[in-house]
């Protein structure tokens, strides 16, 4: 259970980690460590250099502007859950970065790199998808905004380039909730649902109910047309490919969709 | 091979590791601190807790050149003397150990838990510990430990 050998430079600005990540094609981002360690550990990741940017604490942080917030890319996951900014104004990003693991994984963990591992199971992209939410990335020519909708391509793949560096989240100020449902304790989601209110509709993202998180469109569509929330959460499994695997068939995970659904909407 | 320079229970200490030199096994293999045990290797059990700038970590998911410049705090710095720190006090009069392995992971979880939530409830104790497992399933004992520690105010 030991790494294959790396390099390792620590970045101390983002710009450096910009031009580090251009000096080795297998470069790869070390944040929190706690989804890319794990990897490495099992082998299933192997980078031939480690570019640790988690000391750059300026950005740790979550703001206020106007109608928005941001929140800085790794701000940790203990750090979401006590923000006062957070849960008065985004309330069920803390609720659901407090269901992360554990205290010790929520003590490292960065939303950031948790949302650039991209694994279909965690939570917080599905929230950040609910939310439509943009990833503000900086790479070699400037800083560009990725919306949510693009930014999960694949499973624990994202839209960012070689080079960029995920800076910033935002988010808009909203009113929503997160359910997970779980086998064990500290485990990923056998399936997770946001519900929120974004602009006077109600959006509805999924975890582990396909190959990146997913919005389930059809319940919003029932929704925006007058359906309660029962017969809304209905279609919460519609255009999802819920996986089969140790923890639930793909029938189950869509059986617990549907519940989901119904019960956060019924929550919101 | 990296240098770092890091306190260990509060001694200063400069060391070169590879970068794929996982703190755990720094602390165990090059400092000789043993009392930081790795039970599970995979981020779930946490007998290998330590504190890392006062915060529990698994020290099994840090690279120790993560740990360049911070301080670290394993079961051997909590005792002054021959004394025990509260915490393990606590632990040894409530008989909240059976084998022993998990114990130097839940003693640092619970001084990490108790820093940020001085008077916590029992349902908060047990989420507060939910990265720890203990195989002989002693967690009452363990509750009841954390409990009198925060009436001793540790």
């Amino acid at each position: 259970m030991i790494p294959a050998a790396f390099e390792y430079e620590r970045a101390g600005s983002v710009d450096e980690a910009v031009a580090l990540l251009g000096r080795d094609e297998d470069a790869k981002l070390l944040a929190g460590g706690h989804s890319l360690i794990p990897t490495m550990r099992l082998r299933f990741s192997r980078p031939s250099l480690l570019v640790d940017i988690g000391r750059l604490d300026d950005l740790r942080y979550v703001r206020e502007d106007r109608d928005r917030l941001a929140i800085g890319a790794l701000t940790r996951h203990a750090e979401l859950v006590r923000d006062p900014v957070l849960s008065q104004h985004c309330a069920l990003i803390g609720e659901a970065a407090a269901l992360i693991g554990d205290p010790q994984v929520r003590h490292r963990g960065t939303i950031g790199g948790s949302v650039a591992h991209g694994d279909p199971a965690s939570d917080l992209g599905t929230i950040l998808l609910a939310l439509d939410a943009e990833l503000v990335a900086r790479g070699p020519r400037g800083e560009r905004t990725i919306p949510a909708a693009a930014f999960f391509t694949g499973p624990f793949e994202n839209a960012l380039e070689r080079q960029e560096v995920l800076t910033e989240i935002r988010v808009p100020k909203a009113v929503g909730t997160y359910l997970k449902y779980v086998r064990r304790a500290h485990d990923w989601a056998t399936v997770g649902v946001a519900a929120v209110r974004v602009d006077g509709r109600v959006h509805v993202g999924l975890t582990s109910m396909g190959p990146t998180p997913l919005r389930a469109r059809s319940v919003e569509d029932a929704l925006a047309d007058g359906a309660s929330p029962a017969d809304a959460a209905a279609h919460a499994a519609d255009d999802t490919m819920p996986p089969t695997d140790a923890s639930a068939s793909s029938e189950y995970r869509a059986h617990l969709a549907r519940v989901l659904v119904r019960r956060a909407l019924e929550k919101l | 091979m990296t240098r770092i320079a890091l306190t260990v229970n509060g001694s200063r200490c400069e060391a070169d590791v590879e970068p794929r030199q996982l703190l755990a096994y720094f602390l165990r293999d090059q400092l000789g601190l043993k009392g930081t045990n790795v039970g599970c290797d995979t981020t779930s059990c946490g007998a290998c807790t330590v504190l890392l700038d006062g915060e529990s970590v698994k020290s099994c998911t840090v690279f120790a050149v993560q740990a360049d410049g911070c301080e670290v705090t394993t079961v051997e710095g909590l005792t002054l003397g021959d004394e025990l720190h509260p915490v393990q006090q606590a632990f040894h009069e409530q008989h909240a150990l059976q084998c022993g392995y998990c114990t130097p992971g839940f003693v640092m979880a619970t001084i990490s838990l108790l820093k940020e939530n001085p008077n916590p409830s029992e349902a908060e104790i047990r989420d507060g510990l939910e990265g720890n497992l203990c195989r002989c399933t002693g967690y009452h004992n363990i509750v009841q430990a954390v409990q009198a520690a925060a009436r001793a105010g540790a």
